[in-house]
């Protein structure tokens, strides 16, 4: 089926020829003797976001957006040595490499890195989103050699609705159920903040009540000038006070002992996998949001033809569709294989 | 469309069968004539729309985006219906969504030459979701757990009639039911159904456990690989299966075999080559298999697997109904019965002798054959009850066999187990390991393990991958697995020269070596012995 080409760029693997390149710990870049995203404790990281499998604790010195590293130090303690990169903002590393933090649109502080060295320019979007989110700051297209790509939802059935249609079939389901409560699974770091901002934006004003595990993060967006409105505690409330409803929980919680001190709850996940029927029942979810904080499809495929890059390397989820998007559009790419990097989460 | 659209959905998230059964009702309950019988119609997957067949659809897919992006599409979502309701390149305009009433007819106009255009003009009439309704109107394999049966509860509930009226009346009429819909309104009277061939609850068995069980109060039988089935005649012969589906259509040769108005329940078995029980003549599961779920059944499948049925129970003969009668009773009325039947079609499924558990257990061990799973134990004085009821019926099924493999192959599941890695293929060494031999497979296998064993044997796949062929991952052979099996005999088709009938992963052994897995030579051991 698949056509020899693209097969042997799948499974061999990257060349090593580049500066930056794939290593044990996750990508190199050589002259600099530093990592991007690493997975294992290093001298010197690079990182994109606070996401738990791009920011991980135990390096030196740390380079981030001055939001990642507030988060990070929230997640993991404070880092040895950290240097905090704004936007915009370029920092010279060793080997006369320099790295510029650019806006992803992906979560609070995330940034996608554009290196330069020796007169070619590579950039590592990180995860990314192209939509608007009144959380963080939107991605900025920028011009360079190599764009390293995520492709979490890199196939074409992935197109995610507009936001505001699934904040809208989440309020109508709270409204047609008022003795019961509705239980939406989000992300710690990201989604349950976005969720919230979108509701607010949507008009709801009331409480929204949460798991204890997303207390911390969204009092650090708060912290950061996100606001968030009015938000309270499952643990301080009755279970009659929480009928009609919306509660904020990580995944994990969804079908769990916990959820058992809820009014009937009707189980809601915000994910970009809800676009598949069969995600969804996997999870048991009665209510699937299609809500997510990386790029869908369309968003992939645009981003690659806006920045058009001489070279695609792509990592991260679905590597093997959008590889063929490339192949199909002439455009030269190659499938990345990054150890410790898995494809699920969303 | 989009209310019918809507409640798939619903039913796809909805597991409980109340909830189910709540969800139809008020669809059938909101929605006009001839809209909701036409829904219900494909609920219960009644209709045929002959040149729309998902060789079609995915044809259409694939003029519309790349062969292979399809290709990766339908890998993940698992579901061809699903994929290109997900695929479909939105129109320009909005169309007018059809109704239910009007997509019907529309799919049912198309012909061969007519489907390319016609289809995907239906198609741009409508968003993702009324794209996967419709093609799920048009191709069946719902995937939301509805059977017919349970359709006609919920019609039931709706209507607030008895579910027993609607099994009678049901019968014989079609698509979208107009007849039955002003019966269950009021608006008419029922239609006519004298002599309908009517579906009664099965009996079912509690498996045996620890229970120690009295053999002077109860009569033993072999418990048959086959399909368990209510065989019915009134003004023609049904078939149907322990949901209550009819299944008539796939075993025409069962159909022309009776003439008394009777109701019997005993297990379909195929005849076949792998012959074996104490009365012979079942082939394997397998066989049987084959002939399931088909609309037509080709004369070389009625020649080298024909149907017949096994039976061990008699409901209804004439206008008597035996079913408050003791177990020993009904008996004596089915063997009178059988004897007048066509041996070729019906026998009678044997009584064991065993006087005590311990004789019985070795009885049940030495019965490794390919159509019997165990035994049943029937309490004599028992009563034909519906549903599953406490102490009068158990079955014991013999215990698996089994062997330790190495999982060489995953490939994504369908269905509720799509894009998870969950289907296993695994083997064993053709020799010494520690001197070069090599790994043969042996067996594949998509179940025995709970949701947690799924996620982490998911996980292993995709961090133990070597190569990729296709959707196929080959792995580094370094996971030992547990296989249970029913039995295993020779077959031509593998180079290991064996298939394992009903392989399932019963333990994931990370603590074993794979050089101390099984030997192709333990396996062949097992085979049984054959004529």
């Amino acid at each position: 089926m698949r056509d020899k080409g693209s097969q042997a760029a799948l499974v061999s693997g990257p060349r090593d020829c580049s500066w930056v390149r794939p290593g044990a710990s996750g990508l190199w870049v050589a002259p600099a003797d530093c990592w991007i995203d690493p997975h294992d404790p290093v001298e010197r990281a690079l990182v994109t976001h606070g996401h738990g499998d791009h920011a991980r604790g135990g390096h030196q010195q740390v380079f981030a957006t001055p939001e990642t590293l507030a988060i990070m130090a929230l997640r993991y303690g404070a880092a040895r040595d950290t240097v905090a990169v704004r936007y915009g903002d370029t920092v010279e590393l060793a080997g006369g490499v320099s790295a510029t933090f650019l806006p992803a649109g992906h979560v609070l502080g995330s940034a996608q890195i554009l290196l330069r060295y020796a007169g070619e320019r590579v950039i590592v979007t990180g995860d990314y989103k192209r939509r608007a989110d009144p959380t963080c700051a939107p991605f900025v297209p920028a011009a360079c050699d190599v764009l390293i790509t995520e492709a979490t939802f890199g196939l074409p059935v992935f197109i995610h609705p507009p936001i505001e249609e699934e904040i809208a079939r989440l309020l109508e389901t709270r409204a047609r159920n008022p003795d019961r409560c509705v239980l939406v699974g989000a992300y710690a770091l990201g989604k349950a903040q976005r969720l919230i901002a979108e509701l607010r934006r949507a008009g709801y004003g009331e409480a929204i009540y949460l798991h204890g595990a997303l207390v911390q993060m969204c009092r650090l967006y708060e912290e950061q000038g996100v606001p968030l409105g009015p938000i309270a505690l499952v643990m301080d409330t009755t279970k009659e006070a929480l009928k009609g409803q919306i509660v904020l929980c990580p995944p994990a919680a969804l079908n769990d002992r916990w959820a058992r001190r809820l009014p009937d709850p009707i189980t809601a996940l915000a994910s970009g996998w809800m676009r598949v029927r069969q995600r969804a029942r996997q999870r048991n979810v009665e209510l699937p949001l299609v809500i997510s904080d990386h790029a869908d499809w369309t968003e992939l495929t645009q981003t690659i033809a806006e920045v058009d890059p001489a070279e695609t390397w792509i990592t991260h989820g679905r590597e093997d569709g959008l590889l063929r998007w490339c192949e199909l559009q002439q455009r030269p790419a190659r499938a990345l294989a990054l150890a410790g990097m898995f494809d699920e989460d969303d | 469309m989009e209310a019918f659209a809507e409640l798939l959905d619903a039913l796809t998230y909805t597991r409980s069968r109340n909830g189910k059964l709540a969800l139809i009702a008020a669809y059938l309950q909101r929605t006009p004539d001839p809209d909701r019988g036409w829904a219900l119609a494909g609920l219960t997957n009644s209709l045929d729309f002959p040149a729309v067949k998902s060789a079609v659809i995915r044809q259409l897919a694939v003029e519309r985006v790349d062969p292979v992006l399809f290709a990766l599409s339908r890998d993940y979502v698992g579901d061809t219906a699903e994929t290109v309701s997900l695929l479909w390149p939105a129109p320009p305009l909005p169309g007018t969504p059809p109704t239910v009433a009007e997509a019907v007819g529309l799919l049912s106009a198309m012909t061969r030459a007519t489907v390319y255009g016609a289809l995907p003009a239906l198609l741009d009439r409508l968003d993702a979701n009324g794209r996967y309704a419709l093609l799920k109107l048009a191709t069946g394999a719902m995937r939301n757990g509805v059977s017919t049966r349970l359709a006609k509860i919920a019609f039931a509930q709706a209507f607030d009639v008895p579910v027993t009226d609607v099994e009678e009346y049901w019968h014989g009429q079609h698509p979208p039911y107009a007849a039955l819909f002003d019966w269950a309104t009021g608006r008419a009277p029922p239609p006519h159904a004298a002599g309908a061939p009517q579906f009664r609850p099965f009996m079912l068995a509690h498996p045996i456990g620890d229970t120690a069980v009295d053999l002077d109060l109860y009569a033993v039988e072999w418990k048959w690989d086959g399909i368990r089935a209510q065989i019915v005649h009134g003004d023609e012969t049904r078939i149907y299966s322990r949901s209550g589906d009819d299944i008539s259509h796939s075993f025409p040769e069962l159909l022309g075999a009776l003439d008394t108005p009777v109701v019997l329940d005993g297990e379909l078995l195929v005849r076949g080559a792998f012959q074996g029980g104490e009365e012979g003549g079942a082939a394997s599961f397998n066989a049987l298999q084959q002939r399931l779920n088909r609309k037509t059944v080709s004369r070389k499948m009625l020649e080298e697997s024909s149907a017949f049925v096994r039976l061990f129970d008699l409901l209804l003969i004439g206008d008597e109904d035996l079913r408050p009668l003791p177990w020993h009773a009904r008996r004596a009325r089915l063997e009178q019965f059988a004897a007048g039947l066509d041996p070729a079609r019906f026998d009678l499924s044997a009584i064991v002798p065993a006087t005590s558990m311990e004789a019985l257990a070795a009885i049940r061990d030495q019965a490794r054959d390919q159509a019997i799973e165990g035994v049943m134990l029937k309490r004599r004085d028992s009563p034909y009850l519906a549903g599953r009821p406490m102490g009068l019926w158990y079955k014991w099924k013999r215990d698996p066999l089994l062997v330790d493999c190495v999982l060489m192959y995953a490939q994504r599941g369908n269905g509720r187990r799509s894009s998870y890695y969950s289907d296993f293929t695994f083997g064993c060494w053709n020799g010494d390991p520690d001197a070069g031999a090599e790994l043969l497979p042996v067996g594949k296998s998509y179940s025995g393990f709970t949701d947690a064993e799924l996620k982490w044997l998911d996980h292993h796949v995709r961090t133990h991958t070597v190569n990729r062929f296709g959707p196929v991952r080959e792995t580094d052979r370094s996971l030992v697995l547990e296989i249970a099996f029913d039995s295993i005999h020779a077959s031509k088709r593998h180079k290991s020269g064996l298939a394992m009938r009903f392989p399932r992963i019963h333990r994931i052994r990370a603590d074993k070596l794979p050089r101390e897995a099984d030997r192709i030579e333990t396996l062949r051991a097992l085979v049984a012995a054959e004529p």
